[in-house]
């Protein structure tokens, strides 16, 4: 399963509150949180990630279990989350709503074209690829179904 | 041997499971995600009622008529299904699972990351996020990878004005935000005998700051007598010699006073070095420290004088509020100065009541600090029951004396 898109850079333990804040949380407006997504680490980001690749330092999204932080996340337009380490539950959390994530080692340049391999866990930044950890083969059936509903639906 | 969370996974640590789930817990803020993703499945209902529950703790009452839709929806859900629900009023969803619902050697997953706060019973106790919870309501069970354990060897006794809360700062400082990620931790050693439950629960409650999955304390003769308050029989565990990948170690007779600044929660300072920085808000409540013994020692404190800023204290569950009214432990609060909320998150998340304004500072007893949490510029700074209770008297960071504590 790949994928593509142009490289936005993150600092290490960027919190869910930052993704998205507790005040957003009490809607089922998608569109709200995409909106506001990452408003409390730079208001400017919100419209500039479509079609981006994330690529974040050490334990990405700790923090609260907010499934709104994945989902603000790919409702504006992020293609997948790339770093050395994730947050156990923002990890599970990304595959179960089908937003790629990779945990691999790898200097971000702002603006590069990056291209992923989720089932061989490899990520290239301008041309030189870098191997990260893949997937276990039920989280790769679950992202490439879209997710655990579209999964479910398929499975049980 | 195996460790604690081996030996309830039936698993060697790196391996994936399937498992059971013993109680299934969700409440009004993840819940209403769990419910739309459930519906989407088609699932045609809650498999294990019996063992599911939604607990309203986060906009406990509803702050606007989005709020209270979103809630309307997920009561008539609960109802049609049959599952166990704790309408606004009944406490934080781990307090409430708390007071004698888990036993230990359960599988125990929530729907929010401070699920591990139920550890302290020597259960699997981890978060997940919704729609996790949604597979888990329609199946009645998930999937895990056995965590590795890292051992939190505790000696001594905890003196003076240092709480329980201070040796949780001090083992998120040891380990850092991401120590301990995708491991379990046990809190092992002579240390943690003396420990009541209700320490044990804050211990426990902040281990996923280190990134764990959760924080194990075995079940012992304390934790037995504590369930046994609640009719429930439960027998001990034991340690034997569990593998370990890392070790840390903690005098508890050595801890001074912590509190965590800049909003990191492993960014921990002495009580002493931030003596006298100003505050505007208190706060005492929380998963971490809203319990009887929490508000006990805070009315201990101020009984008999007065805050000098305002002080909000949120009782973790109505057990909790009901027992400091009978005990004349809230007329002792209101009587000091402090304002009540009802029992559950309280201002913990910024959602709604006790938001902090710009440039203001609250000295909490919560667990999480991250920028803006309670509010667009406002700082928090984390510490124990008996520092807020210092700070809350004089309006300031204040080492808490131990004469004051009693």
């Amino acid at each position: 399963m790949c994928g593509e898109g142009r490289a936005v850079c993150l600092g290490s333990d960027v919190d869910t509150d930052r993704i998205i804040a507790g005040r957003y949380l009490r809607t089922k407006d998608r569109a709200l949180w995409a909106a506001h997504v990452f408003e409390d680490l730079d208001p400017t980001l919100a419209s500039r990630l479509k079609g981006t690749v994330l690529m974040a330092g050490k334990n990405m999204g700790c923090g609260s279990s907010r499934e709104q932080a994945v989902i603000a996340l790919k409702e504006a337009g992020v293609v997948a989350v790339i770093a050395p380490s994730f947050a156990r539950i923002f990890f599970r959390n990304a595959i179960n709503i089908g937003l790629p994530v990779i945990e691999c080692q790898v200097a971000c340049k702002e603006g590069a074209r990056v291209r992923f391999n989720l089932a061989e866990g490899w990520v290239e930044v301008d041309g030189a690829r870098c191997h990260g950890t893949p997937l276990s083969p039920k989280m790769l059936a679950i992202v490439r179904a879209g997710g655990l509903v579209p999964y479910w639906r398929e499975h049980r | 041997m195996p460790t604690l969370a081996e030996q309830i996974l039936k698993a060697p640590a790196g391996s994936y499971v399937d498992v059971m789930v013993d109680r299934a817990i969700a409440h009004d803020g993840t819940g209403v995600l769990a419910h739309q993703a459930f519906c989407e499945m088609g699932a045609r209902g809650i498999r294990r009622p019996e063992c599911t529950y939604l607990v309203f703790d986060h906009i406990a009452p509803a702050n606007t008529g989005t709020t209270a839709g979103l809630q309307r929806e997920l009561r008539h859900f609960a109802r049609e299904q049959g599952l166990t629900f704790c309408d606004i009023g009944s406490g934080i969803c781990h307090q409430v699972m708390a007071e004698g619902i888990v036993r230990p050697g359960e599988v125990v997953v929530g729907a929010d990351s401070h699920t591990c706060t139920l550890g302290a019973f020597g259960a699997f106790a981890t978060g997940v996020g919704a729609t996790d919870m949604a597979a888990i309501w329609a199946s009645g069970s998930t999937w895990f990878r056995v965590p590795e354990t890292i051992a939190v060897h505790l000696t001594g006794k905890l003196r003076g004005a240092v709480e329980a809360k201070d040796a949780a700062l001090a083992y998120v400082r040891a380990l850092g935000m991401d120590g301990a990620n995708y491991r379990a931790l046990e809190f092992v050693g002579d240390g943690i005998a003396a420990i009541p439950m209700a320490g044990r629960l804050t211990l426990c409650n902040m281990a996923v700051e280190t990134g764990a999955k959760t924080g194990l304390c075995y079940a012992d003769r304390e934790a037995v007598e504590y369930l046994a308050t609640f009719g429930v029989e439960a027998e001990m565990q034991v340690p034997d010699s569990p593998r370990y990948v890392k070790e840390v170690s903690l005098d508890l007779s050595a801890l001074t006073p912590l509190v965590a600044t800049g909003h990191r929660v492993d960014h921990v300072q002495e009580v002493a070095e931030l003596a006298g920085r100003p505050i505007d808000q208190v706060f005492v409540g929380t998963c971490t420290n809203g319990r009887y013994e929490d508000l006990l020692r805070l009315s201990r404190m101020v009984r008999g004088r007065q805050v000098k800023v305002r002080t909000i204290v949120v009782p973790a569950s109505r057990r909790v509020l009901e027992r400091i009214t009978v005990e004349g432990i809230l007329s002792d609060l209101v009587r000091a100065g402090c304002v009540l909320g009802p029992p559950g998150c309280g201002p913990c998340l910024g959602a709604h009541m006790g938001v902090l304004g710009e440039g203001e500072t609250c000295l909490s007893t919560a667990n999480r600090n991250f920028t803006n949490r309670m509010g667009v510029g406002g700082e928090i700074l984390l510490a124990s029951v008996a520092t807020a209770a210092a700070g809350a008297l004089r309006g300031e960071v204040t080492v808490p004396e131990v004469a004051d504590v009693r």
